[in-house]
């Protein structure tokens, strides 16, 4: 592999993230909720401190499960079958680049991309919380971003996948909606229609719901800010009596293959591909 | 230096490329030649490695299948359509593909210079001109100094005055020792860059010639439509049918139909019977 150039595929995919309305308007939306969520939360609360930053955190959660996945399954979504409907990524893949590296290097720009936007975000947020003493514990706050850029990765490597499948933009842009949707409401939606049907067991349920990578993500959240999973019912005492602080690793575990999977799946298919 | 052993190309059960077998020498330059849909295009997306294929092709002695960076690495692409980041400009889309190519950064001022992009360097690629695309293509393709030139119908899009520049163009690099490969189905073209020609017919290769018989050997043929006098009209179409030129009146003027090497025959006709040409053009 060659690291020049990939580094090169890097930085014109970072260039034109940054140029691409969509993104900057879904950053722009991150940033902006993020700032008022945690002013409302401060204010709110009435006092500074850990109170303060535990409202802040519940709720830049529940913003995280809503546009970092439809940020970043729709920038993946567009990558490589933008590129081939507009006829560049024949003529990139006519130059002295290999396939792994092509791809790597559009990963890497859109994965530095939602990095910028994430920590665009929970920086301003960040700032906030810390002029107004609120900002609690810095460490799971850090911890909280750490978790969020895994999450975006993780949706990116689906929505990569999920381009690697499409010949057309459009396609791919409704795959990646239509998988967002899945993964914010249907998931849960599906997932107490499976219980209630099935009567599945608290473990069962338990696991069902971590097949989902944006439970685990706030399963995950919730068990850093709180140090345990009781306020999620059931479900969350089961898992706590089960596993422990076993479960950070899992978390870890499962995050990393819900990163990990889907871009390698996407590779293989781009490799395979003989239609440029 | 290109070697297609035995290339085939299905989509499907359809063959675009049937049992193609053709040599390129090094420093020499061949054309293939067809209609559209021959397979003239996948040909060149075979010898890429955009496309999997059946057979065998080598560049330089290189397999394209097993070292295709290697064989990219010998080869610049000219592309029919040309697919550019419209919103970068010629001199950033120069250093962008002089990276991905390994070339020096030192051989982007004087490439564009010979491709006559020197005034145009900070303009987006959206705004430069078709012809001024094509040679900025041309240039990408150069940067490396690769001793293979590939191009898709490089003079497809341009307008006469373009395709004159880009033409002497590369003639200039053919000069230089380039091996090329091209398609075309422009006969002027073929004459001014290919040694020799590929015929190609839906997905097979017909014959191969040099460029001058080309013509004859495909049966080409030309109109030429000449103005003459409105009142010498009638006699003009007597005189070039009576020569056995196939000639009608198309409305003010003439059209002859005529094979590729007599384009003058008609004018010598009407010249010795005396009848004014006004003006001519050729189709």
């Amino acid at each position: 592999m060659n690291i020049t150039v990939i580094w090169t595929l890097a930085q014109k995919e970072l260039r034109d993230a940054l140029r691409n309305r969509w993104f900057l308007l879904y950053t722009a939306a991150f940033v902006g909720l993020s700032l008022a969520l945690s002013y409302m939360s401060l204010a709110g609360a009435g006092i500074a401190g850990f109170a303060g930053f535990g409202r802040t955190a519940a709720s830049l959660i529940n913003l995280v499960l809503l546009i970092i996945p439809l940020m970043a399954l729709t920038v993946g979504a567009q990558s490589l079958a933008h590129e081939q409907e507009q006829g560049t990524l024949a003529y990139l893949l006519a130059q002295p680049v290999t396939r792994v590296e092509v791809f790597a290097g559009k990963y890497l720009g859109l994965a530095m991309s939602l990095l910028a936007s994430v920590g665009l975000g929970f920086g301003i947020a960040g700032v906030v919380l810390a002029i107004s003493d609120g900002a609690g514990s810095p460490a799971a706050y850090v911890g909280l971003m750490g978790r969020t850029y895994l999450l975006s990765l993780a949706m990116l490597s689906v929505g990569v996948l999920v381009s690697a499948m499409s010949k057309r933009a459009g396609v791919a842009i409704g795959g990646g909606l239509f998988l967002w949707l899945a993964f914010v409401f249907l998931g849960d939606l599906g997932l107490m229609g499976t219980a209630l049907t099935m009567r599945l067991s608290v473990g069962q349920l338990l696991w069902l719901s971590l097949l989902n990578p944006l439970q685990v993500f706030k399963m995950a959240a919730i068990l850093d800010i709180n140090a345990t999973l009781d306020l999620l019912g059931p479900a969350g005492i089961y898992a706590m009596q089960e596993y422990g602080q076993r479960l950070r690793i899992i978390f870890l575990a499962l995050m990393a293959a819900w990163i990990v999977l889907p871009a390698l799946a996407a590779y293989a298919r781009f490799q395979r591909r003989g239609d440029f | 230096m290109i070697e297609c052993i035995d290339l085939t190309k299905r989509y499907g059960k359809f063959i675009a490329v049937d049992h193609l077998t053709l040599q390129v020498a090094e420093r020499s330059a061949l054309a293939l030649w067809g209609a559209n849909g021959a397979g003239k295009t996948t040909v060149i997306k075979c010898l890429l490695g955009l496309l999997r294929f059946e057979g065998a092709i080598r560049v330089d002695g290189l397999d394209v299948r097993r070292q295709g960076r290697a064989v990219r690495q010998r080869i610049g692409y000219v592309p029919q359509e040309l697919a550019f980041y419209k919103e970068m400009t010629a001199v950033e889309m120069a250093a962008f593909y002089a990276r991905l190519k390994g070339a020096p950064s030192e051989r982007i001022d004087p490439v564009l210079e010979q491709v006559g992009l020197s005034e145009h360097l900070a303009k987006p690629v959206g705004a430069l001109s078709g012809g001024m695309k094509q040679r900025l293509a041309l240039g990408l393709a150069l940067l490396s100094d690769p001793p293979v030139l590939v191009m898709d119908e490089p003079t497809s899009n341009l307008d006469a005055a373009a395709r004159s520049q880009l033409l002497q163009l590369l003639a200039q690099v053919k000069t230089a020792g380039k091996t090329i490969l091209f398609t075309s189905h422009r006969i002027e073209e073929v004459e001014a860059l290919a040694d020799a020609v590929a015929v190609m017919e839906r997905g097979r290769l017909q014959f191969t010639c040099d460029s001058a018989s080309l013509a004859r050997r495909v049966g080409l043929r030309t109109q030429v439509k000449f103005i003459v006098p409105g009142h010498e009209v009638e006699r003009a179409l007597e005189v070039l049918q009576g020569e056995g030129l196939a000639a009608r009146r198309n409305g003010i003027g003439v059209i002859v139909d005529v094979s590729h090497g007599e384009k003058a025959r008609p004018i010598h006709t009407l010249s010795r019977a005396r009848i004014e040409v006004i003006d001519f053009e050729v189709e």
